[in-house]
């Protein structure tokens, strides 16, 4: 359903705009089905995060094209949408207001907007915190603000750029197992960009290795361990670890 | 960063053109020059078309500014109100940064001033113009007090929340090493607040030139505002910019003056940010 | 045996003492002496001295009191308030528009900055006599000078303001497919509110200083005016009761912005003690 094919970035200095500074994607191709689970694993300056934006559409690629559905998209749409990793909350609004964002964008009328945020929030367990403001609780209920946000507008693609790289350890755990919840219950595809690979196993169908400069997929590591993976121990099983090491080797090389 | 081979490849496989299409936002500096440029120009061919008792244009401006130079009177009006604004100016810092000092240390002394500071800070002191002038006469005297007070409270009260921001642990390592009242004075509130008293200074500069304006336009017998309302009335607007523009320059002289003076004194003020 | 309360600890040390009192328990105590002090003393010299020259706080009260029972007092007033609102309305419109588009977009600002940089440098109050012979004494001239004095706060706050929103914020209104102009009023403007209204808070001493000179100068109505004109007739004590409004108009106008800006810009205050 998503197509990448032969993409490629780069970016030029900001003072010289006629000087190469990073070559950030060099020929990138790949596809996604529907409803997979995609990780995008690299170390920093791999451009992992330049593709997702690329593929959200907030940056334009200087060769290649994204098809969604068989349709080439280059700017921002109704069928894909992102979570950031810094949570891109609005700090003036409260956790309801930040959630109704994207709808009252959409025109969303007032009532129905609030009613379908409510519905989202309480998905992700905030019920009982809609009239917080963002400073007031903790990193982990923010980036769950943002990703009711994302889910409010039910996109065909949920892009996610190192969603839970502003969390702690614990949290983060917590937060994984709840999204594969989520997604279980929905038909959305998700690409998630990570840097660490426990993360990238225990999440995906598909982990995307890549390497930097130029930036470029190195290989695609099926993930083929049981699904649900929140009941039982996952990270004990034998293949768990075979997959880490062989993608740690990837890495490395 | 350089680029290394495999990106060097990459970049010649893409063939991107290296040449960006045009864009305004790649040439600001040459669109800053074309807006002046533009305004001074259509300044000097509509100008001359507006009666020279409204409107000047640059040119006319240019001659008269070597007419006033000639003449001399320019320079000593220039010289006579820069003499009462080093005067006041200085009277000013060396009062506020004491009185700052004094009331951001005892508490004494901040609840016994500060009614009047607050007051008198919230008080336009263009509104004490026809007072002093009153009290000290068309002179010198009168002038150099209202550069004073104008000059005056910004520095008395960046000082005084200068000193209040020195944190207490910065006092109490003086303290832990010894330090006596005095040497804590001069050895930590002092540099420790110094950033926000240059704050104060770089206000007050500002300041205390528009009241020395305000005050030789009121009175209108000697200084720079004198020759202003003087040029005004004889709808002489050619020699009108003359001092007008004198000041513009004056002022942006004396701020970027204090800033590099700034810099100097508080270096460690600017990394400290950065970081 | 459970564990003692903090109560009981302190009961059983024996450390519930009286605090030594101290005269800094009673700050106000301290000020209102002080004010007290002072204009008694001023009562008693001010009583002595030519009353040309120096009045004394009684006299000031009872010019009060007189000007107030013929009206002339509010009339005036109303008249500067009239003034001073319009022409803050004007500059709070135009500055934060001009700096909401200079702070966007870069081109603008590169077209815009050099004119409003040199306008900035000048001292604002040269341009009287010149706005004089423009626009006449009438209400015009007065709203464009406060215009002039308030303008420029206003306007490099929020420029900055906007600069200074975060790039990852309109990222986000772009991914969420939001318009420019949503962009705009729904993410840009709030996130520089909290900059936008400490201009605002900056401009309205600078507000009532311009509306001080513009009446000083053009002297028909106003407070401004009755200053100049009890000046010119050696009425000192009306003089002050002026001045004094000036001084309540300045601290009412102060706090009024300052409770504003905290209103306001809530979120910033809370984000910021948090971290």
């Amino acid at each position: 359903m998503l197509e990448v094919r032969q993409l490629s970035k780069v970016f030029f200095e900001q003072n010289d705009p006629s000087k190469p500074g990073l070559v950030a994607l060099y020929d990138v191709s790949f596809s996604v089905r529907k409803n997979e689970f995609v990780c995008l694993l690299g170390p920093s300056g791999c451009g992992k995060t330049t593709l997702i934006r690329v593929i959200a559409g907030l940056i334009q690629a200087d060769r290649g094209e994204i098809r969604v559905d068989g349709k080439p998209v280059t700017a921002p749409g109704r069928d894909r949408c992102m979570v950031f990793q810094q949570f891109g909350l609005l700090p003036w609004r409260t956790v309801l207001g930040n959630v109704e964002f994207g709808l009252e964008i959409d025109g969303i009328p007032r009532e129905q907007r609030r009613e379908i945020s409510r519905r989202y929030l309480e998905l992700v367990g905030l019920h009982g915190f809609e009239n917080y403001y963002p400073h007031q609780i903790s990193g982990g209920m923010q980036q769950r603000v943002g990703i009711a946000r994302a889910l409010s507008k039910e996109p065909d693609i949920l892009l996610m750029d190192e969603p839970f790289g502003a969390v702690d350890a614990q949290t983060r755990e917590q937060l994984q197992e709840e999204l594969l919840k989520i997604w279980s219950k929905t038909d959305t595809t998700v690409i998630f960009v990570t840097h660490s690979i426990d993360e990238s196993v225990y999440l995906s169908d598909r982990v995307i290795v890549m390497q930097s400069r130029p930036g470029r997929i190195k290989e695609e590591v099926r993930v083929e361990l049981p699904r649900p993976r929140w009941e039982g121990d996952v990270k004990a099983d034998p293949r768990f670890a075979e997959l880490r090491a062989r993608i740690r080797e990837s890495l490395r090389g | 960063m350089a680029l290394n081979a495999l990106e060097q490849q990459a970049l010649t496989d893409l063939d991107l053109s290296r040449a960006r299409p045009f864009r305004l936002a790649d040439r600001l500096g040459a669109v800053r020059v074309l807006s002046v440029g533009l305004l001074i120009l259509a300044w000097e061919i509509f100008g001359r078309d507006v009666n020279p008792l409204f409107l000047s244009y640059p040119s006319a401006i240019a001659r008269a500014t070597m007419q006033l130079l000639t003449a001399g009177e320019f320079q000593r009006q220039a010289l006579g109100s820069l003499q009462v604004y080093a005067i006041g100016l200085s009277a000013a810092l060396l009062l506020g940064i004491a009185l700052g000092l004094l009331m951001g240390r005892y508490r004494l002394a901040e609840y016994i001033l500060d009614p009047y500071v607050y007051a008198l800070d919230a008080t336009p002191r263009v509104a004490l113009i026809p007072l002093l002038l009153l009290w000290f006469g068309l002179g010198p005297m009168s002038k150099i007090a209202i550069v004073f007070l104008s000059g005056l409270f910004p520095v008395l009260m960046n000082t005084f929340s200068g000193v209040r921001t020195v944190s207490a642990s910065l006092v109490e390592v003086g303290r832990a090493y010894g330090a006596g009242e005095r040497n804590i004075f001069a050895k930590i509130i002092l540099p420790a607040s110094l950033p926000f008293i240059m704050a104060g200074i770089r206000l007050a500069v500002g300041r205390a030139l528009i009241g020395i304006i305000t005050a030789e336009m009121f009175a209108a017998v000697t200084g720079l505002g004198a020759l202003l309302i003087r040029y005004s009335s004889a709808l002489a607007t050619d020699k009108f910019f003359v001092p007008v523009i004198f000041l513009a320059v004056l002022g942006v002289i004396l701020s970027h003056a204090v800033e590099l003076w700034e810099k100097r004194l508080a270096p460690w003020k600017e990394t400290e940010r950065a970081l | 045996m459970a564990t003692p309360t903090d109560e009981q600890i302190i009961d059983e040390l024996g450390l519930r003492r009286e605090r030594a009192r101290s005269i800094y328990d009673h700050p106000n105590l301290i000020r209102a002496a002080s004010v007290l002090c002072f204009l008694a003393l001023w009562e008693v010299y001010g009583r002595r001295s030519d009353p040309l020259l120096l009045t004394y706080p009684t006299a000031v009260f009872w010019a009060a009191i007189q000007l107030i029972r013929t009206g002339e007092l509010l009339r005036q007033a109303a008249v500067s308030l009239a003034t001073l609102g319009v022409g803050f309305g004007v500059s709070i419109a135009l500055g934060v528009g001009l700096g909401l588009l200079t702070g966007r977009s870069r081109v603008a600002e590169a077209v815009l900055d050099p004119h409003l940089n040199a306008l900035y440098a000048t001292p604002q109050v040269a341009l009287t006599p010149l706005l004089m012979m423009w626009l006449g004494l009438g209400f015009a001239v007065k709203v464009v000078i406060i215009f002039l004095f308030a303008f420029f706060p206003i306007l490099i706050n929020t420029t900055s303001g906007v600069k200074n929103v975060s790039a990852s914020l309109v990222e986000v209104g772009h991914a969420y497919l939001a318009s420019e102009r949503q962009i705009l009023f729904k993410v840009v403007f709030p996130a520089a509110l909290p900059f936008i209204m400490a201009g605002i808070r900056l401009a309205v001493g600078r507000a009532l200083v311009g509306m001080v000179v513009a009446e000083l100068f053009t002297a028909i109505t106003g407070l401004g005016a009755m200053l100049t004109l009890y000046g010119n007739l050696f009425e000192t004590a009306k003089m002050f009761v002026v001045i004094v409004v000036f001084g309540l108009l300045g601290v009412g106008l102060i706090r009024a912005t300052q409770a504003l800006e905290t209103r306001m810009a809530r979120w910033k205050e809370t984000e910021r003690a948090n971290r």
